[in-house]
């Protein structure tokens, strides 16, 4: 049986979700994007540039055939992550939304309380929710509760790096809800990658670790080959710790 | 007539429905969605919606983001 992430009601191949931010040419990034693999990729809305470039990043992103996850990054309200979601869909293109209510701009970590109240409103709209949240395995199961279609608790800070801060709460969270557990933010290289999927989580999100890597292309096959290589070591359940050794050559029939 | 444009004032002439202001702004980009005083302009609707003075629009579209 094909081994697929599927996230409300639709199926992918991929369990890597990329972002489109930060890289230096729009060509960098499709390149990145096409070796990532990555079926889902994610945008944010802005206002248009009325006075200058109009080429906008779908008319690149229409040459790849993904799903485009709009976010809801930058705001600090329910009322304007709803306002920014109802926009987002208004553009025809997908009812996904990677909901962010963000708390604080030092840490970019979310206002749960915030989050859940939009999360509500957004299901109720119609929208498959799937929140960006802290490794909070409570609030986790307050959003499957309402209806989010995934959770997506972070590695550590958006943008960050640092890798995976609490692998014992996602494992927690991975124990606490059935919908899909994507880590979302603070990967920064492919081994926090690969650890995020033998912790078992259902996909991994990044945009920063793949967009700041010195090579962005060559980083998008590292993540793509990480995500592959720790959902099959999950999958395939790893032995257990040892304090001791244990030989692998036999003990027995030793020259003399 | 004044109407503000993505925060910015801006003179248009009267009767301008949505498509005539996009046209009138140079907009090539078919990925679009737009807020006229915060309230969502359907893209089905847009024919028939023509802007009055003093009105707020936001022009929103994608851009690269995590």
């Amino acid at each position: 049986m094909e081994d697929l992430l599927e996230i409300g009601g639709k199926k992918f191949k991929s369990r890597l979700l990329v972002g489109t931010g930060k890289y230096e040419t729009p060509e960098l990034m499709l390149g990145a994007i096409k070796e990532s693999g990555a079926e889902v990729v994610t945008v944010a809305l802005r206002r248009i540039n009325i006075e200058g470039q109009q080429r906008t990043i779908l008319d690149y992103l229409s040459e790849l055939n993904v799903t485009i996850l709009p976010n809801t990054a930058a705001c600090y309200t329910a009322d304007e992550a709803i306002r920014t979601a109802m926009l987002a869909r208004e553009m025809g293109l997908s009812n996904m939304i990677k909901l962010e209510v963000i708390g604080d701009k030092k840490t970019l970590f979310p206002d749960n309380e915030a989050l859940i109240e939009a999360a509500k409103v957004l299901v109720k709209e119609g929208f498959i929710v799937l929140p960006y949240t802290t490794d909070d395995p409570v609030v986790a199961k307050k959003l499957e509760d309402i209806g989010c279609a995934a959770v997506m608790p972070l590695g550590a800070p958006i943008g960050s790096g640092l890798g995976i801060r609490n692998p014992y709460n996602i494992k927690i969270i991975l124990e606490t809800v059935k919908v899909p557990v994507i880590v979302d933010a603070g990967v920064g290289t492919a081994s926090d990658a690969a650890i995020a999927m033998e912790l078992g989580a259902s996909g991994v999100l990044m945009n920063t670790g793949i967009a700041a890597a010195k090579n962005p292309v060559k980083m998008a096959r590292a993540m793509k080959l990480a995500v592959e290589a720790g959902r099959l070591a999950y999958l395939a359940g790893r032995m257990p710790k040892r304090l001791y050794a244990t030989a692998s050559s036999p003990l027995t029939d030793l020259i003399e | 007539m004044r109407v503000i444009i993505n925060g910015k004032e801006r003179e248009i002439p009267e009767n301008t429905n949505i498509p005539a202001l996009i046209r009138l702004l140079n907009i090539k980009t078919p990925y679009l969605a737009i807020e006229l005083n915060r309230e969502i302009a359907k893209k089905s609707a847009w024919d028939n919606i023509f802007l009055k003075e003093g009105d707020k629009i936001e022009i929103v579209t994608f851009v690269g983001g995590g």
